[in-house]
């Protein structure tokens, strides 16, 4: 049947690229592995000749199915799936780019262009290692299209084709109305299509500039990792056992920086316009990222090792394996849909667990299989490492920070463990509290090692010549911890005083890190900013560190107050964090007075932003925080908040809105109460009195208006409020052409409402008065302060530019010992 | 042995030290029965809203004090309180995951998860509640949708 409108062609080429791309990158594995494996030089280079042809093709097939799928987008193609479910007319279009990565397709396409450019980089560059890294690079590929292909073998779906068309992907199955006949088993409409007027849009919360620039960046560090894992298979292969590791390196390095930049945007994106009160939760989607950064680290401290003395080599290998392999794994975790209820932010299960579960084991099994024959083979010093040697130490530290991400990963694996042993563990009461007093040991030891591994020389350190070099610096540190600590106020009471003791420890090593890393680059590389990359990292990590450890035990609830009627707390109470705001009024918060001051709508969206000034109570400042929030947003009920801040210096003040007045409430179901009054008398209502003050009566009336007999009556009325405000209303009753009008008035913040329903002869009225929490418009708010955040930012940054700094110098030192060989 | 491999083993049965003090922390998905019978400790309860029952909040006496009655898949009930806002998709929630605790008669719970079937099944229902009323609406509003395309 054909269907009217439907533009079929896009849709048709996208997929012919899918398909080509898997045969493509399947030719370019096949081609790199017989170059790799050719004895002769003139048949190798036939093969990669192929090969490179293949690639290059491979590169142009995702290009293409890149620019189909977002034509599709941008041109609101809603016959597509994939546009339909994830975009939407009014969607801006800076954001067209973020609904192409909100869907696991998308995503898959992003990695797998990240590995096109790669790998055209590494053609260029890698000389001898192209063809058994770029067939590791091209299989990758492979599997990346397989999981775009959409192709049934044998009933088996592999793989979820981004450009499956609405009509085909079963979501309008069981919508009658776009069936013949109203009948969801005829099938569907010629026109149907007219009657898709809109798309599902990108979910609110991803609707943020983050969500253009933090998974490319991400990605862009996933993809990275590859590269040294490429290497270390090569060198397995081809036996040459230490040489991969120059050519690495920069790569490790690369891969290092970007990666921790991705993972850091996204805790950025959490802090500043999510609400989850902080940048991490150790929510599982962010520690499996996390722990392939944990482990690539550890693998480039100790390939340095390798370098500088020959240890480690083996250590490195598994590194750089694993580093791959749990990128693979957090594949496995974030899309198969088994995080379920332990995760706020895993993708929706496609049904395609059984190819991820493949995807993971078709390298790391082989992978570790591979490492392990070859073990006995590679190189290792018999020679034990002396105590006073670095090596020695920078081995303990990369050892810890893989241990530590062993421990993250296993917590994380909780689901995993419930399906494979059929148990129903949950995880923890104080899940942020079980990652953090194990890390804070962490963060202790791996401080203090960076702090001190730089002045220990390879091989051996003379004593005198460390104490000579660290005295100084050690000497700052004590000052500076001493003070920080003594005048800082760092307090964090609500979980055991060893807990607090270990944050102190943890800062002063913090501090030590920062302090001795800074002054190496005098004292010990006298100032060579070119080789002091790693001294700037380590100064960066140390700032990253101590923004933590500060922003979190000084984070402070503001709107910690009981506002209302105080409830009975139970034993283990948390403080309670929200605090409502009635529209006009002005609330007490701490340091504050707070006044929500009303709200205003996007002229397009369900958006609406809310005004809150904050006023300092010294009267020395105050200012507007303009949160917004998404209102019952298509299909959702309740709120999508983002908060707004407030920067300084040497903190944040942070607020979000948790609750509004429910639109249904304001249906006023209340009704007036009839009051007989006359002159002076006074009335009660909940929260005070009314007192009439007096009855005006005019009938000398427009006739137009009014019409004959036309009257009109005003009552003065003045409400004396409990808490001491006065108000003062007139209300107004009209008798016009022979029907009585009675307009009632609001007093908003006593939440009454006022109406005068009948002036009899004897001057006695009939005052209508209704009680309502309804008029109330109020929001209800949460609001921190987070100190020290922007260290967090700034260390991040530092630590990144330390680490492209290294590798600059490591490329320049390749170049330079190339030239001479 | 090496000092190296000493401070290997040694770090690695820290480590999984760790990891098996971390399953003795771990807690449980409980039904409301289960969750009953062993008061005070801190389970995951899966249950639902039951609707026949009032829900209390009230923004403006107490933003931070949220009541009603969770039923679970047995047909089983208590009553829960739980002081924050009302999370989002609350009332059209087909599955709330409660952490908290069960005492004397009442489950105080420090987090809500709520699950809605539109996040699970690829926004299945909201769909087709749009699509049958965008249908309906349709004759009339023909002529947008035909100059769009």
């Amino acid at each position: 049947m054909d269907y009217i409108g439907e533009h079929l062609l896009p849709g048709q080429l996208g997929h012919f690229f899918i398909v080509l791309s898997i045969v493509a990158s399947f030719v370019a594995t096949f081609a790199y592995f017989r170059s790799a494996k050719s004895a002769s030089e003139l048949d190798g280079d036939y093969w990669k000749k192929l090969a490179r042809i293949a690639f290059i093709t491979e590169v142009i097939c995702v290009v293409g199915t890149f620019v189909v799928l977002f034509y599709i987008i941008h041109s609101h193609l809603f016959e597509y799936h994939y546009a339909w479910k994830h975009s939407s007319l009014s969607l801006e279009f800076k954001y067209l780019l973020a609904c192409f990565w909100e869907g696991q397709e998308g995503s898959f396409m992003l990695w797998s262009f990240w590995h096109c450019v790669l790998g055209l980089i590494l053609i260029k560059t890698s000389k001898q290692w192209e063809a058994p890294v770029m067939m590791v690079v091209s299989f990758m590929q492979f599997a990346l299209a397989t999981m775009i292909a959409g192709i049934y073998i044998f009933n088996w779906k592999m793989g979820s084709n981004p450009f499956i068309l609405l009509r085909d992907s079963g979501v309008l199955d069981n919508a009658p109305a776009l069936h013949i006949g109203g009948d969801v088993n005829q099938p569907l409409r010629p026109d149907y299509l007219l009657s898709i007027k809109d798309g599902n849009d990108l979910n609110p919360l991803l609707q943020n500039y983050w969500m253009v620039i933090h998974p490319p960046v991400l990605f862009l560090g996933f993809a990275s990792t590859i590269v040294p894992f490429a290497f270390v298979i090569a060198g397995l292969w081809k036996k040459k056992f230490g040489e991969w590791t120059k050519p690495a390196l920069p790569w490790a390095l690369f891969s290092a920086a970007i990666f921790g930049v991705g993972i850091m945007m996204g805790a950025m994106w959490a802090y500043e316009s999510l609400t989850f009160g902080g940048y991490w939760a150790w929510d599982p989607v962010e520690n499996a990222s996390l722990v392939p950064w944990l482990i690539l680290i550890s693998g480039i401290h100790t390939l340095l090792i390798y370098k500088h003395t020959g240890h480690s080599l083996r250590a490195t290998h598994l590194f750089f394996i694993l580093s791959f392999g749990f990128v693979l794994y957090s594949t496995f975790l974030t899309r198969s849909g088994i995080l379920g209820e332990t995760s706020v932010h895993a993708f929706t299960d496609l049904g395609m667990n059984f190819q991820l579960l493949t995807f993971l084991l078709v390298f790391v099994v082989p992978a570790l299989v591979y490492f392990a024959m070859r073990y006995k083979e590679i190189p290792a010093i018999k020679k034990e490492e002396a105590a006073s040697s670095r090596e020695f130490w920078m081995f303990i530290g990369a050892l810890v920070f893989f241990l530590s991400a062993l421990v993250i990963i296993g917590k994380t694996s909780l689901p995993v463990l419930n399906k494979i042993l059929g148990t129903k563990l949950a995880p923890p009461e104080n899940v942020e509290f079980d990652y953090n007093q194990i890390q804070i040991f962490v963060a202790i030891i791996v401080a203090a090692l960076t702090a001190i591994t730089q002045y220990l020389k390879y091989k051996e350190t003379p004593t005198k010549y460390f104490w000579k070099k660290i005295a100084l610096p050690t000497v700052i540190a004590i000052i500076a911890a001493s003070f920080v600590l003594g005048f800082g106020d760092v307090n964090y009471e609500k979980e055991t005083v060893g807990f607090m003791a270990a944050i102190w420890v943890a800062v002063a090593c913090s501090i030590y890190t920062i302090i001795a890393n800074a002054a190496y680059i005098w004292i010990g590389i006298k100032g060579k900013l070119k080789i002091s990359g790693g001294s700037v990292a380590h100064v960066g990590f140390g700032m990253v560190l101590l923004g933590i450890l500060i922003s979190s035990s000084k984070k402070e609830v503001l709107s910690n107050n009981i506002n209302g009627i105080p409830a009975p707390l139970a034993e283990t109470e948390d403080p309670r964090e929200n605090l409502t705001l009635v529209k006009g009024l002005t609330s007490d918060m701490g340091k504050y007075t707070l006044t929500y001051e009303g709200d205003s709508s996007h002229p397009k969206k369900e958006l609406s932003f809310y005004k809150i000034h904050f006023k300092r109570k010294d009267g020395k400042e105050e200012f507007t925080l303009t949160p917004n929030s998404f209102v019952n947003y298509k299909g959702n009920e309740g709120l999508m908040s983002n908060p707004d801040a407030r920067h300084y210096w040497t903190h944040d003040v942070f607020t979000y809105i948790t609750s509004i007045a429910n639109p249904d409430n304001t249906k006023d179901t209340a009704s007036f109460k009839p009051v007989p009054l006359k002159i002076n008398d006074t009335v009660f209502y909940s929260n005070g009195f009314i007192v009439m003050e007096g009855l005006n009566t005019k009938d000398s009336l427009p006739k137009e208006l009014f019409g004959e007999k036309g009257e009109l009556h005003e009552a003065p009325l003045k409400i004396y409020s409990k808490t001491g405000s006065i108000y003062t209303v007139t209300t107004r009753l009209a008798v016009a052409k022979g029907n009585t009008l009675s307009l009632p008035d609001t007093i908003t913040a006593e939440s009454i409402v006022l109406r005068l329903q009948k002036v009899n002869a004897d001057r006695t009225i009939e005052l209508g008065i209704k009680e309502s929490n309804s008029i109330m418009e109020y929001v209800t708010i949460k609001a921190y302060k987070f100190p020290f955040i922007r260290l967090l930012w700034f260390g991040v940054l530092v630590t990144a530019i330390g680490i492209l700094m290294s590798m600059v110098h490591r490329i320049s030192q390749n170049r330079k010992s190339r030239l001479q060989s | 042995m090496k000092k190296i491999h000493i401070a290997l083993l040694v770090l690695i049965a820290g480590a999984i030290a760790v990891l098996l003090t971390f399953l003795k922390t771990t807690s449980t998905y409980d039904t409301v029965d289960t969750a009953i019978s062993k008061p005070g400790k801190y389970v995951h309860l899966m249950a639902k809203l039951d609707k026949s029952q009032p829900v209390e909040y009230d923004a403006l006496k107490d933003a931070n004090y949220l009541s009603f009655t969770a039923v679970d898949t047995l047909g089983k009930s208590v009553k829960v309180v739980y002081h924050n806002t009302k999370p989002d998709n609350f009332e059209i929630s087909e599955r709330l995951v409660l952490k908290g605790k069960y005492n004397d008669g009442i489950f105080n719970c420090d987090a809500i998860q709520t699950k809605c079937p539109s996040k699970y099944k690829e926004d299945m229902k909201p769909t087709d509640k749009k699509l049958q009323t965008a249908t309906t609406e349709s004759p009339t509003s023909n002529n947008s949708a035909e100059s769009k395309y």
